[in-house]
């Protein structure tokens, strides 16, 4: 790859970064990363990582944009109301940088179609704001092999890390090993979410991403980050794989992904109830 | 960009011939400003073979120290910085091994 003229003004300010260069440069060119979700989390994340140079963004989403999604899912605008988030996220991120070629998936993520999508990437953004969907991404990603950073957020927390059971790490269910019973977590519709925290927890997945792609700093695969507005506290606690775990443990009962939607019925949030920070 | 060592020299320095040593490959950025002198220079040695040395002339009087500076601080081995004449700078700097990453 030869870099423009155009290419070394956009990316000059990273490509001057230590350890970065032409070669960290071609390595986000050459990366392949797939959002789960292009709503709070996906929206910065993705609008970070088309502005780096990634190379091919995978938008997953089938709902369309509302009103009340602008508070905080700052890939679209009031004229997007009513469009698909991923045709509207494409069209953002295309007038963002022109080089990234954006990939839409409108149609439902399941279990039959996500291993075959995931597939073509090199690694996952989970931004979904459902039990069912962390799951089977989570799954997916188990059985793929791909790396998957992970972030939710509900009211003013925010929690954040990054899975390689491919790589000796835990995976999202050595530390949540079944969806909550339905009712025992509130929805966003119910609890409400603060834009802001959308935009921190996103912009931490990004970052992480980043990290992934160009090998460099420490990964948060092991540890789990706990994010809290009010206080303006970031707390991390130490996670190791667990032998139990039904995925990735030493006698997994999980085989295959199975059907989601039945195992977690009306779940419409994300952030789980978490082990204690240290 | 990059141009045989003898070109440049003929061109840009006439009779004046700089008290230079062999260079596998000459880096013309005259013109240019900081930062794209030092990461044109890093572009061009990264393209090169270990062990081989990169000419690069300047004439923005800062990038005479920022990209000697710069390039050491990515591991390169800056040779020689010399004052050619009014305006331009020389400056040698030998590529590293190739790393691992």
């Amino acid at each position: 790859m030869k870099f423009s003229e155009e290419q070394i003004h956009r990316y000059s300010r990273q490509m001057i970064l230590p350890g970065f260069g032409g070669k960290g440069q071609k390595k986000l060119a050459a990366a392949r990363v797939f959002l789960m979700g292009v709503g709070g989390l996906g929206s910065p994340a993705a609008l970070y990582l088309a502005a780096a140079g990634v190379g091919t963004i995978g938008l997953a989403d089938s709902d369309r944009v509302e009103l009340h999604n602008l508070q905080r899912q700052i890939l679209h605008r009031t004229a997007d109301v009513g469009c698909l988030k991923v045709a509207s996220g494409k069209r953002t991120l295309e007038s963002l940088n022109p080089e990234v070629k954006v990939n839409t998936y409108p149609e439902r993520i399941t279990s039959t179609n996500i291993r075959q999508i995931i597939r073509d990437y090199d690694l996952i953004l989970d931004g979904s704001d459902n039990f069912p969907t962390r799951f089977l991404v989570n799954d997916s990603c188990f059985f793929e092999k791909k790396t998957l950073v992970s972030g939710a957020i509900l009211r003013f927390d925010g929690q954040l890390s990054t899975f390689k059971p491919h790589a000796g790490g835990p995976c999202y269910r050595c530390l949540f090993p079944e969806p909550p019973p339905p009712g025992t977590v509130p929805s966003c519709q119910e609890a409400g979410i603060l834009g802001a925290v959308a935009g921190i927890i996103g912009l931490i997945q990004a970052n992480e991403a980043l990290k992934e792609i160009l090998g460099v700093g420490k990964s948060m695969a092991g540890r789990f980050l706990f994010f809290n507005a009010l206080h303006l506290d970031f707390q991390e606690v130490k996670i190791s794989k667990n032998p139990s775990c039904p995925l990735c443990g030493e006698n997994p009962t999980i085989r295959d992904l199975g059907d989601y939607s039945l195992s977690c019925p009306k779940q419409s949030c994300s952030l789980t109830q978490p082990p204690s920070p240290a | 960009m990059s141009q045989p060592a003898a070109e440049i020299r003929r061109r840009e320095f006439g009779n004046c011939e700089p008290k230079t040593r062999f260079a596998d490959r000459e880096l013309n950025l005259k013109g240019k400003i900081c930062p794209y002198t030092f990461i044109e220079s890093m572009l061009a040695l990264e393209e090169m073979e270990p062990d081989q040395i990169l000419r690069v002339i300047v004439d923005y009087p800062p990038a005479a120290c920022d990209v000697p500076r710069s390039l050491k601080g990515e591991g390169y081995e800056v040779l020689e910085v010399t004052s050619l004449n009014e305006t331009d700078w020389e400056i040698l700097v030998r590529n590293k091994e190739v790393e691992d990453t």
